[in-house]
């Protein structure tokens, strides 16, 4: 009887951490005869503890959370559409339950495509037909302007988290007054280095101007190329898509040249400063960038840079932790920084802003429950956990001081004063729902210049009068 | 009154008499008539809502400057879609090149290829229903995997085709960027779409080639003529309708061609064709106005090949 029974306690316990499956247990407890309701259970329990030790987070628990005060919203049901399925996932559902387990709200999640620009056109659809099956949305960084006419003003929920957000991104998400979605995590352009690279050719510093970059990355891959014929000096994002928006957006702000359309609706982009920035980029390819880099995107660069093969990456923070995998060839040997600045008038460091935000559907048939949901989730506390389980760039600034943030990853640090500085915004909310024409516009023509299908002076006269002519029926 | 049924019986009433095609009179002719009209109904209506309304509905959003979930009220504004489109400057001109050059070269390429392979897999060899078999494996695979399959083996820095040229053949001295390069951009995505639908295009023209009597060879034969003179004399003939339908077939197909551009290049000037263009415009931008424009104008591109093919065709039968 004693052997029996420490057998079933080892079983369970066994169970209990995700050890064994289904079928082990299901066979060692019949074997023991224990009897089935109790094996199911097991089962249950067992499920349980291999979902929770696979969504490891740092969540605070609901008693945590008090300082948030978040009403009762018993009986309301909401739906929220969050990231694709994947990695992410699990903490998603994980902190919707905690909304969950709080409120009593009954959340159900949604899963978006993966593909922002398919998101995009799901959501126009969505609220094309005035649907109230999403409550809450996930939108990027360049929407506000697009869908603030179906939007719910989010100032009031913003506020009473009490929690001071980066007045960029809160002005970037303002349309005509009504702040459109309350800053979730954010994303900024960086430049990735090769500390390895940079000690064995004897440059002290990462380059802080375009010109040290040139000049490293030539000195860099002129010592390399001899072992290394594939090597290259700078990789970016060049193809014909948003992501070449933001690299010009950065070479022509860092330059003095204007943010493409300004504040006053004033077309900016023909100007000399400008000009001279895309010729520069022009100079890289097939110089120290492959030729190849006009079709580049994110993951293409990451490709190059992530094999070993270049000096200098342009890229998002995602490829920080995915380089720092023990698996990675240069685990260890790179740093960030900003993405350097030209020379001459106005001249700046500038990273293009990206990131997400949460948008409350005016077609929701419960808008005071799907706020909360929406402030909830952009909170201080629930931002710390999404940093630290899951490296996303927080939007409070304090957060950034945060010592078990940056315990898990020490580059947040560096970043804040790009935030408070240095990022710049895409025109999308000053071209609202015309940004899109905008923004293909503009990196087509930079993209023939880069090709050098079109020359950069003239091209970007004609640029000026395409965009005129969009902006012209605001 | 007369009770003749114009619809079914157009002949003139002088040929009525005697004459096969006239419908009969009388009460019982109206009910016959009435009968033809209710069994294609089903039909007329399918064709009704699944072509002709939206070819209207198209064609009306293409006058006005609608807008997909906007705030701004749609506005009938004449055909002024179609004169940005057809400026100068427009980026139509472009589309309309790139996917003519894509569409000829393309359909020339495949049909001769195809028809070198059509021969190969006709004639009598050992394992032949192995080859049929294998060949249309590049047809096979959906043109997505297989556009990004041919991404990677083109890419600059660790693509196999350079790879191959510069590392073990020797051919080129330094690796292209096959799809960067504007000059070599659009052929190398020919040269996926030739590899991918050169089957196709032999299938057909192998269906083709196995209605040919042999006897007509064996007599030739008898009379001298070489395996030349067989190709041109007996086997081209021959096969015309059959490559007049596959040529139908393929141009219009290449004229739409949308996906291998879009997942190799993307919008990229050098090489976006008019259907990536008009999904630009349509879902890209939201502009349902002008991406309707775009859709009426490959239409009517479309159409246009339509009859020029079907008149070759007739010419072909008199």
């Amino acid at each position: 009887m004693h052997d029996s029974s420490s057998t079933i306690a080892r079983l369970m316990a066994e169970t209990l951490t995700g050890n064994l499956s289904r079928r082990q247990v299901f066979r060692r407890a019949a074997a023991l005869g224990v009897s089935a309701p109790l094996v199911s259970m097991l089962m249950r329990a067992g499920a349980a503890a291999a979902q929770e030790s696979g969504a490891a987070n740092t969540i605070p628990a609901p008693d945590q959370l008090a300082d948030l005060g978040l009403p009762d919203l018993s009986g309301k049901e909401i739906s929220i559409i969050l990231g694709a399925d994947g990695p992410v996932a699990p903490w998603e559902e994980a902190a919707v339950q905690t909304f969950s387990d709080v409120t009593g709200c009954k959340v159900t999640r949604i899963a978006g495509p993966e593909s922002a620009t398919e998101r995009l056109a799901q959501y126009q659809q969505l609220l094309a037909a005035q649907s109230s099956d999403v409550d809450v949305m996930t939108i990027d960084v360049i929407w506000p302007g697009i869908l603030a006419s179906h939007a719910v003003d989010l100032t009031d929920a913003m506020k009473a988290n009490k929690s001071t957000y980066f007045e960029r991104i809160v002005q970037n998400n303002t349309v005509n007054g009504i702040l459109v979605g309350i800053p979730w995590y954010t994303d900024a352009g960086i430049l990735y280095y090769r500390t390895d690279l940079l000690e064995k050719y004897g440059i002290e510093n990462p380059p802080a101007t375009w010109d040290d970059l040139e000049t490293a990355a030539q000195t860099i891959i002129d010592g390399e190329r001899a072992e290394n014929p594939d090597f290259q000096g700078f990789v970016w994002q060049g193809g014909a898509y948003e992501g070449l928006t933001c690299n010009a957006l950065e070479w022509q702000v860092s330059n003095g040249g204007g943010v493409i359309v300004e504040e006053d609706l004033t077309v900016s982009v023909n100007n000399p400063q400008a000009i001279a920035s895309f010729e520069r980029a022009r100079g890289w390819v097939g110089g120290i960038s492959p030729e190849g880099v006009t079709t580049y995107k994110e993951e293409d660069a990451r490709g190059v840079w992530q094999a070993g093969n270049a000096a200098f990456m342009r890229n998002w923070p995602y490829a920080y932790s995915l380089g720092q995998d023990p698996d990675s060839v240069i685990a260890n040997k790179f740093d960030v920084t900003l993405v350097p600045k030209g020379d001459g008038d106005g001249a700046q460091h500038a990273d293009c802003l990206g990131g997400w935000q949460m948008m409350v559907s005016k077609y929701s048939k419960a808008p005071e429950a799907a706020t909360e949901l929406a402030r909830f989730m952009c909170s201080a506390p629930i931002q710390k956990a999404f940093a630290i389980d899951q490296s996303r760039l927080p939007t409070i600034p304090d957060l950034y001081d945060d010592a078990d943030i940056l315990e898990a990853n020490p580059f947040f640090g560096r970043l804040k004063d790009v935030f408070l500085g240095g990022a710049v915004a895409r025109p999308s909310t000053v071209t609202a729902d015309l940004y899109n024409e905008v923004s293909t516009a503009y990196f087509t023509a930079v993209n023939e210049i880069l090709t050098g299908q079109a020359e950069a002076a003239p091209r970007v006269e004609q640029l000026a009068k395409e965009i005129e002519g969009i902006v012209a029926e605001l | 009154m007369s009770e003749v049924g114009i619809e079914v019986a157009p002949l003139p009433a002088s040929t009525k008499r005697g004459s096969a095609w006239a419908a009969p009179a009388g009460a019982i002719g109206r009910s016959r008539e009435r009968l033809g009209w209710l069994l294609i109904l089903p039909s007329l209506v399918v064709v009704v809502i699944v072509a002709l309304f939206p070819l209207f509905e198209t064609f009306r959003l293409s006058l006005t400057n609608t807008r997909l979930a906007s705030a701004r009220e749609p506005r009938f504004v004449g055909f002024a879609n179609y004169e940005a489109l057809l400026a100068a400057t427009s980026p139509f001109w472009g589309a309309l090149r790139n996917t003519l050059e894509f569409t000829i070269a393309s359909v020339a390429l495949e049909t001769i290829l195809g028809m070198i392979v059509a021969l190969v897999i006709h004639s009598n060899f050992k394992g032949r229903g192995m080859v049929r078999a294998a060949i249309l494996v590049p047809w096979a695979i959906p043109t997505v995997v297989s556009a990004s399959m041919w991404q990677w083996m083109y890419h600059d820095v660790f693509g196999v085709i350079n790879d191959l040229l510069v590392n073990r053949l020797h051919i080129l001295d330094q690796k292209v960027a096959w799809l960067a390069n504007p000059a070599t951009a659009l052929p190398a995505i020919i040269a996926v779409d030739v590899w991918k639908t050169t089957p196709f295009m032999a299938l057909l023209l192998l269906a083709g080639l196995q209605v040919i009597p042999g006897d007509v060879y064996e007599a030739s034969t008898v009379d001298g003529a070489n395996k030349w003179q067989q190709f041109w004399q007996i086997t081209l003939p021959l096969i015309r309708p059959a490559l007049l339908v596959a040529l139908i077939f393929r141009t219009l197909d290449a004229f739409r061609v949308f996906d291998v551009i879009y997942v190799m290049k993307g919008e990229a000037s050098e090489t976006i064709s008019l259907a990536v263009l008009a999904r630009r415009e349509l879902i890209g931008n939201a502009k349902l106005g002008a991406g309707s424009a775009i859709s009426v104008l490959i239409f009517l591109c479309i159409a246009a090949l339509v009859v020029l093919y079907t008149r070759m065709v007739r010419v072909e039968e008199l």
